[in-house]
This record gives structure tokens, sequence and C-alpha cells, in this order.
């Protein structure tokens, strides 16, 4: 470890913070800009698991990608143990990425297909030089048997694992610089049901054993219930609720929030839910001139005045927030 | 071997499949992604395939139009209406496909022409199976476009599929699949790429048209709440054999094969009891890759909490469970037969297991 910070960080603060945070992209083919992030602030103490949900184009994919410094975002700031994440640049960002690595959906392309994967375990320990000679060895095999690969995958390409093994090698080249932070985007949504089980499973343990902080997007509500411990809702850049995971799944006070979790398919049920509360798909983005929520050209709730003005997160319950004017008035699916 | 369990007069099936097989070759040899798959397919009705990758699902599902890739063995019987399939040539297929049954899959850039708009791919198929004139077919067009959750089936209508985005295009292909108005669609995964609230709606069409065209559906799917929820009849499938047909209630109520309990363990669901952070039940182990398939043993038994030593010595067939069918020594009339046997001379009962 470099001696990066000599002012000792305050354990009681959080680990990560991000404060209206915006990103803003041209649309292709014209002059205008829209917001795929809009003002989205959020913070992550140590060990702890946000969970961010929300459909494509909801800016969570872009907010992940801000957080682990693929991109930058057009306006905000971002902490990262207190540190100004967003002033490093050159060397000095390049030492601190060992701190926020990130997972991603597919390893099938986040692998490079003509490297042996135990080549790609060791290549964040060259690059940050955290390892050397007979230690890099070592280390890959520490790494395999951390993440539940059998030493002989060393030697194979990633055409040659399963995807869950290639989702394994993935995270085991994510640890390999020791995190604080792990981004994971849809980390699961491309394996099977019982391979995403155990990489869930892994997800968990590894945070008890490293005392991991997950930034954990995904679209399925059943899956960040339960490794999250906070859950972020996100529609058309925005965070629309946050709260407890728990909490926000039992008593969600958004109608978005409650949209979403009328349409995860319920294996248990006979019949599907009656069809969930939006009836009119997403439109991507909202009209330039609209000044109401984004939310109510599809909300069953929507008066007059979510036409016309946007509402803020509210705080509405125990550490429950929610930008609405009406909360808590669609009663959720029941399950 | 397909013994359907007892039920009220149906109508013929419109699609019967018996031991089909799709061989392909890796290093060398002739191995069996699809082994010797059966199953009956009625109109209306909404059969569900589930299984993991490698399962041999998705070779199934192509195999079912006669598009199994080049190089495949396709063998056993496929007939549709009465008429086989099986070896009958592109002439054979030319008139099924489209019209008969159609195929909707995961990845549609592959699908879907890229020069031309989706309102032409759109007209073009209606048109190539229902004599309409040009206009009359660009107004069916945007139906369906309307059908499959457009908002601005307008715009959807003429934009070229590289300006859609991957939930639009999986739309699109899927309107254009319906186009024709076929009697089977097999569709594999249709809904993976889509989000929650889109999936649902599509879906939602699915239901609508078995319930108002009679349309049977072949939905191949690893999500087990789809299947819950929109199907009747599910077939689960394990190193591509059937490892359990089911009625899809009795399925999720009494799975029969460790696997399918397995896996209905393994899901997710929404607010289980129990503290935060508790782990997933989950079946250890991969499936099986094709070459390291043992031909004369179960190929779920290294995974099977519930083996015994015949397991790997013999592979087990379909045997009636209740009004399922299960490839499980479990439910084998022998050692069912075997087991009664013990229990009366007061033996230990244990030495078999209870089904």
């Amino acid at each position: 470890m470099t001696a990066a910070s000599s002012a000792p960080f305050p354990a009681d603060d959080p680990l990560f913070a991000a404060t209206d945070l915006v990103k803003r992209y041209r649309r292709r083919g014209t002059r205008k800009d829209f917001s795929a992030v809009d003002g989205v602030s959020f913070s992550i103490a140590r060990g702890e698991t946000l969970g961010l949900v929300g459909e494509s184009g909801s800016g969570k994919t872009t907010t992940g990608r801000i957080v682990a410094r693929l991109e930058d975002p057009t306006r905000g700031a971002m902490r990262l143990e207190g540190e100004d994440w967003l002033a490093l640049t050159g060397p000095a960002l390049r030492r601190r990425r060992r701190d926020v690595q990130v997972v991603f959906q597919d390893p099938q392309t986040s692998l490079n297909p003509r490297m042996r994967v135990g080549a790609q375990v060791a290549e964040p320990l060259r690059i940050q030089r955290l390892a050397a000679g007979r230690e890099v060895g070592e280390r890959v095999a520490a790494l395999f048997a951390d993440v539940g690969l059998p030493p002989q995958a060393a030697g194979r390409l990633p055409a040659e694992l399963s995807g869950g093994q290639r989702q394994r090698v993935a995270i085991a080249r994510a640890l390999a610089t020791r995190p604080k932070l792990l981004v994971c985007d849809e980390p699961v949504s491309a394996l099977d049901v019982s391979i995403a089980a155990q990489i869930v499973n892994l997800f968990l343990d590894l945070r008890d054993r490293h005392g991991l902080s997950y930034l954990f997007i995904s679209h399925d509500l059943a899956v960040v219930e339960r490794i999250a411990d906070r859950i972020a809702v996100m529609y058309l850049g925005r965070i629309v609720e946050e709260g407890p995971a728990q909490q926000v799944v039992a008593r969600p006070l958004h109608p978005y929030t409650v949209a979403l979790l009328s349409a995860v398919p319920d294996p248990d049920a006979r019949a599907p839910r009656p069809p969930a509360a939006v009836s009119r798909p997403p439109a991507l983005t909202t009209p330039a001139d609209w000044s109401g929520c984004a939310f109510a050209p599809r909300c069953p709730s929507a008066r007059p005045r979510c036409t016309e003005n946007a509402p803020d997160l509210f705080a509405l319950a125990p550490e429950q927030t929610a930008a609405c004017f009406f909360p808590g008035e669609l009663a959720p699916p029941a399950i | 071997m397909n013994g359907e369990p007892a039920r009220p007069a149906r109508p013929a099936p419109i699609l019967s499949v018996r031991e089909l097989r799709v061989a392909i070759p890796v290093a060398g040899a002739w191995r069996p992604a699809v082994d010797g798959v059966s199953f009956d397919l009625f109109p209306g009705e909404g059969l569900a395939v589930v299984g993991e990758s490698g399962c041999g699902k998705s070779l199934l599902a192509r195999a079912l139009l006669g598009l199994a890739p080049e190089g495949a063995e396709v063998t056993g019987s496929l007939r549709l209406r009465g008429r086989e399939l099986c070896g009958a040539g592109e002439d054979g297929w030319s008139g099924v496909r489209g019209s008969d049954m159609s195929l909707v899959f995961q990845e549609p850039a592959a699908a879907l022409d890229p020069v031309l708009t989706i309102g032409a791919q759109l007209v073009e198929a209606i048109r190539l199976h229902a004599p309409v004139g040009r206009r009359a077919a660009a107004a069916l067009a945007r139906d369906r476009l309307a059908e499959v959750a457009f908002a601005d089936p307008d715009r959807v209508f003429a934009e070229h599929p590289h300006r859609l985005s991957g939930g639009e295009r999986q739309r699109a292909f899927i309107a254009i699949a319906l186009a024709a108005d076929p009697a089977i669609l097999v569709a594999d995964e249709p809904t993976a790429a889509l989000d929650v609230t889109v999936a649902a709606q599509v879906l939602e069409l699915l239901d609508r048209l078995r319930r108002d065209r009679g349309l049977s559906l072949v939905l191949i799917t690893h999500d087990m709440g789809i299947v819950a929820q929109r199907t009747d009849r599910t077939i689960v499938m394990y190193a591509g054999r059937v490892a359990e047909e089911a009625p899809t209630r009795d399925l999720f109520q009494t799975p029969r094969h460790p696997y399918a309990r397995g896996l209905l363990r393994s899901l997710p669901r929404l607010r289980e009891s129990g503290p935060p952070g508790r782990r997933f039940e989950a079946i250890p182990g991969v499936v099986p890759d094709l070459s390291e398939r043992r031909a004369g043993a179960c190929a779920f038994a290294p995974r099977c909490p519930e083996r015994f030593a015949l397991c790997d010595r013999r592979a087990p067939d379909l045997y009636p469970a209740g009004g399922s069918l299960a490839r499980c020594f479990l439910y084998a009339p022998e050692i069912l037969a075997a087991a009664a046997i013990l229990t009366e001379r007061g033996s230990s009962a244990d030495a078999v297991p209870a089904p």
C-alpha cells in the first residue's frame, strides 16, 4: 500500500459519496442534449451494498461508469474515502483505481478471448505493481481459490470455461487489486438460474470475507432485495426512491417502484398479476419543455400538479425517500 | 415413451415431436446435444422448455423449424398437423416457416436485414403470406408494431434496425415473426433482453394471441417466473434430455426430478422471510460439457443430492410420477417395488431413498 493520504480517513464517514451527478449526452444526429444522469446523489458506507435498480435508459449503467471513473460526469462531485475522486488524474488516478473495480454483465466481452485466464487475473497485479516474480503466481492461485475456481482453470481460455466460471474469472480479476468498492453492473443477468445463485452467494461471501462495498446495479429486484442493504430506484436519470432494501420492497412509496415490483414474474403465482400499473411504454426522455414529474405521463396516480412541477426527493419514512407528491397511494403488489 | 398424462379429450396436436436428436460434431465425434426429445403441442397451448445453458433448448428451438446449424445431424420425427418435416429438405420447410411456424430468438441483430427499414421488412413478411396490397400491409404493419408495445409505431416503421435500441429491435423482431399470423411461435428467450415492464407487455401480447387466435407457443426460457405465469405445460431439460415434463402448476407445486427441485429452490423470490444477506440455495457444480456427458448413467447424478449407486450405472428412462414424467430412478417401477418390499419386511427403509 502506498501512503496516498496523510490524514487518516474517519471510519464512520461514507466510503464513497456522489453529489448531484449529471451526465449530458448529445442525441445522435441532432443538436439536442439529454441528461442520462440528472442530479444523482448517494453514499455508500464501508461494507455496505447499495442496489441501483431501474430499466434501460434509467441511467444506472452510466452512473456505475461514472463511479468507476470510466466516464466523467458533466457536473457533480464524488468523494472516495473523503478524497476528491474526480480531481485525480494521470498516475494518481491510475494508482487509486485499484480501490474501485468493476464487474460487468458479460464476461464474454470483458475478458480477452485469446489470453489464458490466469494471465488475465495476473494483469492488474503487474500493472499496479502489486506483485512480482513468483508472488504473482501465488496471488493468482489465492484469487482463484477466493472465487471458487479450480487452480487448473488458470491455463484455460475464456471460451473453454462455462459462463459462471468466466464471471468468476472476471470477479477474481476485479479483486486482484484488493478494491474497497466493487461496481457490479448486472453481474448475474447473463447467467443461468442455478449459476446466478452461486455467483450472488459468492458476492455475499466476498463481502463477509473482505469487508467489500458494492454498488450493485441490476434490474432484478428479487436479487437486489437479497444482496443490498439499501436500494435506489432510478427513472430517466434520477433517483425516484431510496431506502432500506426490505422496506422499499415491502412498502414502496413511488408509483414507479410499485410498477417495477408488479412486473417481476413471481414463480409462485398461479397466474400473472394484473398488468403492471403502468400501461404506456417508457419514453426515453421527457420533452425538453416538460417541467413536471418525469414519470407523470405513465403514472396512474398523476394529478395536474404532477405535470406542473417535478417533485424533489422527500423523506417520507425512516431512512426512506421518494420523489412523489402522492407517495404510497398505489398498493404494492401482493406476494 | 411419451405417456401423456390422462386429460379430457383434446384436439389433435398441431405439432408432434418424437425422439428428436440433434447431433453435432465435437472433436471428431457425433455428440447428441438434443438427445431423444418427445412432446406434443396442442392448439392454443403454451409449452415452456426450461433448462440452463448447454441443456440443448436453443438447438431444439432451431431444430423445430428446420434451422439446426449446418453440419448438425437431425433425426427423429417432427410432424406438423400430421405432415412429417424431419428430413423434408428446404422445399418442405419453405412453406412452413413464417406462415405455420415462426421463430424468435435473442439476437435480433442477426435476424433483421440491416439495409431495410423495419416497416419494409414487416410489409414483406406480411405480403409473403397473405394477398394484401402494399398500403393495407403497411397499415397492418403499424398495428403489429403497436401490439409489441411501441408507443410510436410510425417512427419505428421508418427506422433501420441499427437506429433502434436492443429492446426495440427485439420487439420489432417479434412483430415480424408474428406478421403472417403463424399457428405456432417458437420463442427462444424472447424477453430476456427487455426491461421488466416492456417484457410484461410483450408477454401479455403472446397470452392474448393464444387466447384470441389459438396461437400455440413454445416458450424457451430460463426465467421460471415467466414459466409459472404464462404456460400450461413445462419441459425441464438437462444435458440434452427431458428431465421432467409436467403441467406447469404441478411442476411448481411438486417438482419431481431432483434437478427441477434444485432449480426451483435456487430462484430468487421477492419478500422471502429470513435475515438479509442469507445465501441462495444454489445447485452445486455445473452442467456437464457435451464431451463430458456419460453414456449409461444419469447425467445429473454428479450434482444430485439424492443419487444412489444405480444412478452411475444406468441411464434412467422417463417414468410417470403423479401427473408428470420424470427421468429419475426415484420413480422407476422396479425401484418403487423394491422399496415397497423392503418396507414390508421391516428392514431399513433407508436402504433405498424414499421417492
